[in-house]
């Protein structure tokens, strides 16, 4: 039988490789039984899919954190391309 | 000539220097290394213009580079952690499990409908704040893993770790995060209320 805290860590290593038959069907019947561990999968995969969106936000051209260089880096790096 | 007639150094600060910034900051969380991987990726795009083969856009062949930046900086700090810094210190939160292996205090309700939670400004920071929390290598692992998409493989040639170590890095940095994320962020505004 898989504990919980063979669970979560099961849990966390499928969302990197896919796990062995038998390990795979172990995780899935801990989880129809143990409403915590069912909890811990939708919230780290809540948390992929949020950082993913996150991401593509960021990333994307327009609405974002609004994070920039200062006024300083822009600068001192403006000097830099003109006289490499 | 007419290869590099669509590149235009003059302005790139102007236009794609806060576009690199973000891109790097999101990576590294620490502004000056992003001021510096910015700066290298301008002036190792000034010296390689000759190859831009103009099949992409200017921005996606500057953000090729600094992909490249971004890898060698995470590679340069794994080789520099202090041996032994990550994989074999102990668990920092207390495990939530008791001697058998079971919750002693499951997750929490996180209730509501979060899917939208990417949309939330003040959501991004305190990610960024709880992904500061962990060591360098546990958040880099992640970063490279969840935020770059990169797979295993390559993440453990640049982490240098094995592939059970990478798992079990991961294992713990999302456990953590997940932990974070559910003081700072969930808890509070439950009590917060809407």
């Amino acid at each position: 039988m898989l504990s919980c805290k063979d669970v979560t860590r099961l849990l966390s290593e499928s969302m990197d490789h896919s796990l062995p038959l038998g390990k795979r069907v172990g995780v899935r019947f801990h989880l129809l039984i143990c409403r915590f561990c069912a909890r811990y999968e939708r919230q780290l995969l809540l948390i992929r899919e949020t950082v993913r969106r996150l991401v593509a936000t960021e990333d994307g051209p327009g609405e974002s954190s609004g994070e920039s260089l200062s006024a300083e880096a822009r600068e001192r790096i403006r000097k830099t391309l003109a006289s490499p | 000539m007419a290869k590099s007639a669509t590149l235009d150094p003059s302005d790139w600060v102007g236009r794609y220097g806060d576009y690199l910034f973000r891109y790097a900051m999101l990576r590294l969380r620490d502004r000056s290394a992003a001021e510096d991987l910015v700066q290298e990726t301008f002036l190792a795009a000034l010296s390689a213009r000759g190859s831009f083969s103009g099949n992409s856009s200017e921005s996606t062949w500057l953000v090729g580079i600094l992909k490249h930046k971004i890898m060698d900086h995470f590679r340069r700090q794994a080789r520099e952690a202090p041996p032994g810094d990550c994989d074999l210190r102990e668990h920092p939160d207390p495990s939530p499990f008791d001697g058998s292996g079971h919750w002693a205090s499951g997750p929490t309700d996180w209730g509501g409908n979060p899917a939208d939670l990417y949309r939330e400004k003040k959501f991004l920071d305190q990610f960024t704040k709880c992904l500061a929390g962990l060591s360098q290598n546990h958040a880099n692992a992640f970063t490279l893993r969840e935020i770059e998409g990169a797979d295993t493989g390559e993440i453990c040639k640049v982490l240098n770790v094995s592939e059970t170590n990478l798992w079990v890095i991961l294992h713990r940095a999302r456990m953590q995060l997940r932990r974070c994320l559910e003081t700072h962020w969930f808890e509070r505004s439950a009590k917060k209320g809407p």
